[in-house]
């Protein structure tokens, strides 16, 4: 080996420390911090004392609202939306092309601009006001760019030959897409629904001003809830002695997104380009 | 009779469902679009100059962003000054040096690229800020949010690089090998080159994601709006401010607010459109 391959071998280890140690020190410093909170009572209580004390009981229930709502709406746009492109849009066509770039676009649109869109549309005009509601339906179009765009991969994965027989068949188009098209994508959407899934838990600025903050367990959609990971900004911004609380609701939401991604891997290896 | 008439009912049923759809999502950025300028308009139309200048003192009616969007700017650059190499040294290395350690290390990444911006926060709160402290008070400063950012960025700037590498054709490195290049040299002069166009489109894309980033900064930035002058100053950039003031603006603050969200998804079309022409095509990104 000659001394610049040496070299190049040598720092590109250091490299791989330089990303893996602050990684670690991550890991550990939210373990120091919270692991000494994280008990069955902590996932089982409601918090106390703007958060100071309990647990976080509320939340998860929060969070799962707001959950339900951005996938009832999410999932079926961003499937519908995927069907138009693999089915009813020629690749390579210019509508193909002006829809390719909005999807890109919306992926693009920083979240907190996803926020403040929601704010004044659903929590003002539509009269939502900070509720679950206002938040789930501003998260639901902050995934759909991702929701479409793996569940457009999973349909354009089945063979052509399929079509083909269907054709041969003379079967409709419905029966096609319901009976052939959407079972044979279905572990690809399923991909698709978990990595919106993901990106929709660790999503914090769009549910600021959407969602809004109220630490009570929500009565009805109307209410204002609070999700893990704004429990987590408010606790170790606002409010002092949060420190350890915010750690371990980080931890917790950590351990549920590598959950997340393990499932992901072990129901279908992500096709390259699932993660964007 | 009835079977092809009810078939026909759902086919057409089906594909005006399916263009509905396919609208929505173009009624959506429009919608993103419309809100923003409706709410700004009238007030960038008589005010618009006054949102350059350097003096945010919405008690005073006073809104010039300049400080704030001077500081969006330097906290990312230097962000993807920091992760940018990093992340292209390190997929060259594992794709061409130490191909046994790639998958487990971009399976780390992928886990990485999955944590919540408001994890990273903590950290750079819990770990990064009370160090620089140690070194120059406050600690919550421009260095600050720049690390926690460039962090953030490092793992899908990374996957992009790993993946434009991975489309070159296999031939160059037969090439090379057949003419006994160094690694290093096959790499400085054949493989980075070929692969740059799509390398550093994939790191405008997160450019604009740092820029574009609220959560992560907001904790470790110190959000004290002032002109960033050093790398230990705590400073604010648009994206933290409206997450900070939105909470209780009203009138020309809150507009003034939903302006500076148009400048951002203003400067995120533009370098979108610019990673767009990078790669030469029109479409095929996330």
């Amino acid at each position: 080996m000659r001394w610049p391959d040496r070299l190049a071998g040598v720092i590109g280890a250091l490299l791989l420390l330089a990303v893996l140690v602050p990684m670690g020190l991550m890991l550990w410093s939210l373990l120091e911090q919270g692991a000494g909170v994280i008990s069955v009572d902590f996932l089982l209580d409601d918090p106390r004392q703007a958060g100071r004390a309990g647990g976080i009981a509320a939340l998860l229930v929060s969070t799962g609202w707001i959950l339900a709502v951005c996938l009832l709406v999410a999932a079926p746009m961003g499937l519908g939306c995927a069907l138009y492109l693999s089915e009813q849009v020629p690749a390579g066509t210019r509508r193909a092309q002006w829809l390719g770039g909005t999807l890109d676009m919306l992926a693009a649109v920083p979240s907190i601009v996803y926020g403040l869109f929601g704010y004044q549309f659903f929590a003002i005009s539509l009269g939502l006001g900070f509720s679950i509601l206002s938040g789930g339906l501003a998260l639901a179009l902050m995934v759909l760019p991702l929701m479409i765009r793996s569940a457009e991969q999973a349909l354009r994965a089945v063979p052509f030959s399929y079509r083909q027989a269907g054709e041969a068949l003379s079967i409709s188009r419905w029966g096609w897409v319901r009976r052939i098209l959407i079972p044979q994508a279905a572990p690809g959407i399923a991909v698709g629904i978990i990595l919106s899934i993901g990106r929709a838990l660790a999503e914090t600025a769009v549910l600021l001003f959407t969602a809004g903050y109220v630490l009570r367990r929500p009565d009805s959609l109307l209410d204002s809830g609070r999700a893990l990971s704004v429990h987590i900004y408010d606790l170790a911004m606002n409010v002092p002695g949060g420190m350890p609380r915010a750690a371990a609701t980080g931890l917790v939401l950590v351990a549920i997104l590598v959950i997340l991604n393990l499932l992901v891997r072990r129901w279908l290896h992500p096709a390259q380009g699932a993660w964007q | 009779m009835i079977t092809i008439s009810s078939r026909f009912h759902a086919d057409s049923l089906l594909t005006w469902l399916l263009r509905l759809t396919g609208a929505a999502a173009v009624l959506v950025l429009g919608g993103i679009i419309a809100v923003l300028l409706i709410q700004s308009a009238p007030f960038m139309l008589e005010h618009g100059s006054a949102l350059w200048r350097n003096d945010w003192q919405p008690g005073q009616a006073r809104y010039g962003m300049a400080a704030m969007i001077a500081g969006s700017i330097v906290v990312s650059v230097l962000a993807l000054v920091i992760a940018g190499p990093v992340a292209v040294l390190l997929a060259a290395w594992l794709r061409y040096f130490a191909p046994s350690v790639r998958r487990p290390v971009l399976t780390l990444v992928e886990l990485m690229a999955g944590i919540p911006s408001v994890v990273y926060g903590l950290w750079g709160m819990l770990v990064l800020v009370p160090w620089i402290n140690r070194l120059a008070p406050p600690g919550a400063s421009w260095l600050a949010a720049s690390l926690v950012l460039a962090l953030m960025i490092l793992p899908l700037a990374l996957l992009v690089t790993d993946t434009a590498l991975g489309q070159l054709p296999a031939r160059y490195l037969q090439a090379g090998q057949a003419l006994s290049l160094s690694r290093v040299g096959m790499l400085r002069r054949v493989l980075l080159p070929q692969a740059g166009p799509a390398i550093v489109s994939g790191l405008v894309l997160q450019f604009g994601r740092a820029l574009g980033e609220t959560m992560a900064v907001l904790m470790v930035a110190g959000n004290v709006v002032r002109w960033p002058t050093s790398l230990f100053d705590p400073v604010r950039t648009l994206t933290a401010n409206i997450a900070v003031e939105m909470a209780y603006a009203t009138g020309d603050h809150r507009v003034a607010l939903f302006a500076s969200g148009l400048l951002l998804l203003l400067v995120t079309a533009v370098l979108l459109a610019l990673s767009w022409r990078l790669r030469g095509e029109r479409h095929e990104m996330a």
